[in-house]
């Protein structure tokens, strides 16, 4: 079954592996998450426990999910999220999930929120091509043709600008390079969506 | 930031000689040769160094045969075995760039006291 972690993005650096190779790595405080709520077949119609992360003074959590969290008897907590488990009654409300749930070697899904490029150009946004910058061109940057002349409308899915970033992102098949149960964190080969601080979702991987 | 750097210090090297641009260095290598592993050195002049913490390299330069070889390294590698420091320079720039273009005497390095 899939295992699933919160964590956040604390940035990028290099370790070297045992024959001396640099591996580009991303360090995620992964945890520690405390299980919330258990979502069980007669109860909810499907498995799941539900995950809370980062500790969060009351005042600033809404009366909403005071009353939640202390129905389950916790401090509040910043960030909760859903992973749908075999069985539920495995888990214990109140219990903590830590980084040690995944091993190096093992292969992850890393998903978060991408960084926000605002309203980009198609040559950012699409990888569109661009045109001569010199030489009497005056096509530089643009989108070029929208289409036929025919239809007399530009059909529906074009790739033109507009907003770039800032969405939901999955990036599949990172390789755990490191565990640091003590310190919460994960040494994942690669990059992962998001700026520092944001929050990521450890899942992993459906490829494996 | 210090969790980024707590994870590097992990993976420094303390055993790193005090060296910088100008200084002649003589670098032990570790060649892997299908299973075999043997120790090559490579000396001759740092002409630059860059980078912090883990990602930190030097470019050493040494002219074999009448060609101009630069080997960049990592400076906690664990690939090399050891560095030493044969000869310090004194030199005006920290990226000696302009030794390329010299040859014989005129890429004499004169010695820091």
């Amino acid at each position: 079954m899939t295992k699933t972690i919160l964590g956040t993005k604390v940035g990028m650096t290099q370790v070297f592996d045992e024959t001396g190779r640099i591996i580009p790595v991303t360090v995620i405080e992964a945890g520690p998450c405390i299980v919330v709520q258990k979502k069980t077949i007669e109860n909810d119609g499907y498995n799941a426990i539900q995950l809370g992360f980062r500790a969060i003074e009351e005042k600033k959590s809404n009366k909403p999910k005071q009353g939640h969290f202390a129905k389950a008897e916790l401090k509040p907590l910043r960030y909760l999220a859903e992973c749908r488990v075999a069985d539920a009654a495995l888990y214990e409300q109140g219990q903590e999930i830590k980084a040690d749930l995944f091993s190096a070697g093992e292969w992850v899904d890393v998903i978060g929120i991408s960084k926000g490029k605002g309203f980009a150009g198609g040559i950012k946004r699409h990888g569109m091509h661009r045109g001569p910058m010199a030489h009497g061109s005056k096509y530089h940057r643009g989108s070029g043709s929208l289409g036929a002349k025919g239809p007399a409308r530009v059909f529906l899915g074009r790739k033109l600008p507009g907003r770039l970033g800032g969405e939901r992102v999955t990036v599949q098949k990172l390789l755990v390079v490191k565990v640091d149960p003590e310190r919460n964190l994960l040494l994942v080969k690669g990059a992962v969506p998001g700026p520092k601080k944001s929050l990521v979702t450890i899942k992993s991987s459906v490829k494996a | 930031m210090d969790l980024l750097k707590s994870v590097e210090t992990e993976y420094l090297r303390e055993d790193i000689p005090d060296f910088r641009p100008g200084d002649t260095v003589r670098v032990h290598v570790k060649v892997v040769e299908g299973t075999r592993e043997r120790i090559q050195v490579f000396e001759g002049t740092v002409i630059k160094r860059r980078g912090s913490g883990l990602n930190e390299t030097f470019t050493v330069r040494r002219v074999s045969y009448g060609v101009g070889v630069e080997r960049c390294f990592p400076v906690h590698t664990p690939r090399v075995q050891k560095i030493e420091v044969m000869r310090k320079g004194s030199v005006r720039r920290a990226k000696l760039y302009y030794l390329r273009k010299l040859s014989g005497k005129a890429a004499r390095i004169k010695e820091r006291v």
